[in-house]
C-alpha cells in the first residue's frame, strides 16, 4: 500500500514538473505554430542555474532562485526569438531546425561549463522533513511541487482567460491575420509568449532540480516527455497540457517502478491510442 | 559534357582505393554510408515534404537487429541481414501509420518522440542491448566468400550498395509515382480531388525510405563492427537532416554532397575540438539563415548566372 501511495505522489510531482515544461511548449506552439525543440534545453539550463546558485549560496530561497533562473532563461529565449526566429517568419521548417540547432548549442555549452558529472540540487531545508498524512509518510518537497504546478496552472488560466493580454493571445492563436488586422501587435506577443514559455520551463527546471538533479542529457530526457504530453493533450491547449502531464506522470512513474525496462514502450502506448482515435489530441481542436 | 563528367566521376569512385591511403578509403566508405542514409531521408523531406526528425531509428534498429542476431544468437550474416532489413521495413510501416496521422510539425514531433523512445530503449534495456556499453566485437559479412575486412574491399562493397541505392531512389523519385508524391507535397487537396490517395502515397514513401534507412544501418554496423545507442539519438537524425538541407532537399545529388560535407566537418572538427554538438548547432543556424535552399541549388543558380554572364 505504501508503495502505491508513494509512487502516486511521485507521479503527481513528475506530472507537475511536466506541466511546467509542456505548458510553455504548448502555448508557444499554439500562438506561433512553432515546435520549440529548445524547450528541453531551457529546462536544463534552469536546473543548472538553480544548482549553481543553491550550492554556492547556503540558505538561498529556492523560490527566489526559481524566479531568477526563470527570468534569466526567459531573457535568453527572448534574445533567441528576436535575433533568429523573427527572421524566419515565412519558413516554419527553418524555425524548427534553428530551435534544434539552438538546443544542441545550449546542451553542449552546459556540458562545457558544468562538466559531465551530475550535480545534485539540495532540497530546501524547511521542506526536508517528511509530512505525515493519514499515517503515511510523504516527502514534503514533492507535495509542495504539486501545489506549485497547480498554482501555475491557475495563474496561467487566469492570464489567458481573464486578462486583456490573454484575450490578445487567444485572438492570435485563433486567427493571426485577423488579430493583426484589428491592431494587436502579434510580433510583440510572439516574443512575450516565447519569453513566458522559456521562463516557465527555466523556473520548472530549478524546482525539478532537487528531484532530478542537473546532468547532461536532462534535456534529451525531458523533451520527449513534453512532446508526448503535448501530442496526447492536444497542441495549444492548456487544459490538455495539464491533464496530459499528469497522465504521463503516472504512466511513466508506475511504468518505471513496475517494468523498468519497458517504461519507454508503456509511455508511448497512450500516445499511439490517442493519435489513432483522436489525432488532434484529447483537448485539441481540429486542425491544430 | 554531362556524360563525360559522370564517367570521370565513376572512374574516380571505382579507382579510389588504388591511389588513396586506408584513412581516406575509410573516410570515403563512411561518406557512402552517410550518403545513402541522407538520400533515404531526402525521399521524405525533399520529395514528400515530410520532415522527419527520427530517421536515425531505421539506421539504428537495422544495425541493432543485425548485431544482436549475429553476435548473440550466432546467426549467419545472410539471414540476419534479411531479418534486419525486413524488420526495419515493417517497423517503418508501423511508425508510418502512427506518424502520418499528422502532417507538418505534428509529423515532425511524432517522429521525434518515436525515435527518442527507441533511443531510450537502447539505453535502458541493457540486458538486451548492452546499454551504454554498446555491442562490440561484431564481424563483417563475407558475400560470395570475399572478405570485407580490408578498407578497399569494404569500400567497393559499400560503393556497389550505394550505387544501387542511388539508382533505385532516383528511379523512385523520377517515376510517375515520384511525380504524384511531389504533387501530394505541394497540393494534397488537389491530388485528392484528382483521385489520388495522399495518405497511401505518403505511407509507401515512408516505408521505402525506412527500407533504405535500414540498408544504410546495415552498412553502418558492418563498417564500425560496433553499435551504440548514440546512433539512434536525435543528434544522429539531425546530422542526416542537416546534410539533406545543407546539400539541397528535393534534389538528387544534394543530399550526397550535404552528407559528405557534414561527415568531413565532423571528422576534421573532432580532430581539433571536442565540441561537435555545438558546432553542429551553429552550422544548423548558419545553413538555415544564410543558405536556406542548400548548397547544390545555390551553386546551380550561381553557375547559370555565370553562363548567362559570359554569353
Amino acid at each position: 500500500m505504501q508503495f502505491w501511495i508513494i509512487q502516486g505522489l511521485n507521479s503527481l510531482s513528475l506530472g507537475g514538473l511536466l506541466f511546467l515544461l509542456s505548458s510553455g511548449f504548448s502555448l508557444i506552439f499554439g500562438l506561433m505554430r512553432l515546435a520549440n525543440l529548445t524547450h528541453g534545453a531551457f529546462f536544463m539550463l534552469g536546473t543548472y542555474f538553480g544548482a549553481t546558485a543553491l550550492r554556492s549560496y547556503d540558505g538561498l530561497n529556492i523560490w527566489v532562485t526559481a524566479l531568477g533562473a526563470g527570468i534569466a532563461v526567459a531573457a535568453i529565449g527572448g534574445l533567441f526569438e528576436r535575433l533568429v526566429l523573427t527572421r524566419l517568419k515565412t519558413n516554419p521548417l527553418g524555425q524548427v531546425l534553428v530551435t534544434l540547432g539552438m538546443s544542441f548549442i545550449i546542451s553542449d555549452a552546459c556540458l562545457l561549463l558544468w562538466g559531465g558529472d551530475s550535480i545534485p540540487v539540495p532540497t530546501p531545508q524547511n521542506l526536508q522533513s517528511p509530512t505525515r498524512v493519514l499515517g503515511f509518510v510523504f516527502p514534503t518537497y514533492r507535495l509542495v511541487l504539486v501545489g506549485c504546478a497547480v498554482g501555475a496552472a491557475i495563474v496561467l488560466y487566469f492570464l489567458l482567460e481573464r486578462t486583456r493580454l490573454g484575450a490578445m493571445i487567444r485572438a492570435g492563436v485563433d486567427d493571426r491575420q485577423m488579430a493583426r488586422a484589428v491592431g494587436i501587435p502579434v510580433s510583440n506577443l510572439f516574443t512575450l509568449v516565447f519569453c513566458l514559455g522559456a521562463g516557465i520551463a527555466g523556473a520548472g527546471g530549478v524546482l525539478g532540480g532537487p528531484i532530478l538533479s542537473a546532468y547532461p542529457g536532462l534535456d534529451a530526457d525531458m523533451l520527449p516527455l513534453a512532446l508526448i504530453v503535448v501530442i496526447l493533450g492536444g497542441i495549444g491547449s492548456l487544459l490538455g497540457a495539464f491533464i496530459g502531464s499528469f497522465i504521463i506522470g503516472f504512466i511513466y512513474t508506475y511504468g518505471t517502478a513496475l517494468f523498468p525496462e519497458l517504461a519507454y514502450i508503456i509511455l508511448f502506448l497512450p500516445m499511439i491510442f490517442v493519435i489513432a482515435f483522436r489525432p488532434q489530441g484529447l483537448f485539441g481542436r481540429v486542425g491544430a | 559534357m554531362k556524360w563525360i563528367a559522370a564517367a570521370l566521376l565513376a572512374a574516380l569512385l571505382v579507382l579510389l582505393p588504388f591511389f588513396a591511403g586506408d584513412f581516406y578509403i575509410n573516410l570515403a566508405s563512411q561518406i557512402l554510408i552517410a550518403a545513402i542514409f541522407a538520400l533515404s531521408l531526402n525521399l521524405l523531406v525533399g520529395y514528400g515534404g515530410m520532415t522527419s526528425l527520427g530517421h536515425a531509428s531505421y539506421l539504428g534498429v537495422a544495425a541493432y537487429i543485425s548485431a544482436l542476431l549475429t553476435s548473440r544468437y550466432g546467426w549467419g550474416h545472410g539471414p540476419a541481414a534479411v531479418i534486419s532489413i525486413s524488420g526495419t521495413t515493417a517497423m517503418a510501416a508501423f511508425f508510418g501509420v502512427i506518424a502520418l496521422r499528422a502532417t507538418g510539425l505534428g509529423f515532425l514531433m511524432i517522429t521525434l518522440a518515436l525515435s527518442q523512445v527507441l533511443w531510450g530503449l537502447a539505453y535502458r534495456m541493457s540486458n538486451v542491448t548492452n546499454g551504454d556499453n554498446g555491442i562490440a566485437g561484431l564481424t563483417r559479412p563475407m558475400p560470395f566468400g570475399i572478405s570485407l575486412d580490408s578498407a578497399a574491399s569494404f569500400y567497393w562493397f559499400a560503393l556497389v550498395v550505394t550505387l544501387v541505392g542511388f539508382l533505385m531512389m532516383t528511379i523512385f523519385a523520377s517515376s510517375a509515382f515520384g511525380s504524384s508524391l511531389k504533387g501530394v507535397r505541394d497540393q494534397p487537396r488537389r491530388m485528392a480531388a484528382l483521385g489520388f490517395n495522399p495518405w497511401m502515397i505518403r505511407w509507401i514513401t515512408f516505408i521505402y525510405a525506412g527500407f533504405w534507412g535500414g540498408t544504410s544501418g546495415l552498412l553502418y554496423v558492418y563498417y564500425n563492427k560496433y553499435i551504440h545507442p548514440t546512433s539512434l539519438s536525435t543528434t544522429s537524425s539531425a546530422e542526416a537532416l542537416l546534410g539533406v538541407i545543407a546539400g539541397g532537399s528535393g534534389t538528387l545529388s544534394g543530399p550526397v554532397v550535404g552528407a559528405a560535407l557534414v561527415l568531413l566537418l565532423k571528422n576534421y572538427a573532432s580532430a581539433y575540438i571536442e565540441r561537435w554538438n555545438m558546432l553542429l548547432g551553429l552550422v544548423f543556424l548558419f545553413i538555415v539563415l544564410v543558405m536556406p535552399t542548400g548548397i547544390v541549388p545555390g551553386l546551380r543558380k550561381l553557375a547559370t548566372g555565370l553562363c548567362r554572364g559570359s554569353r
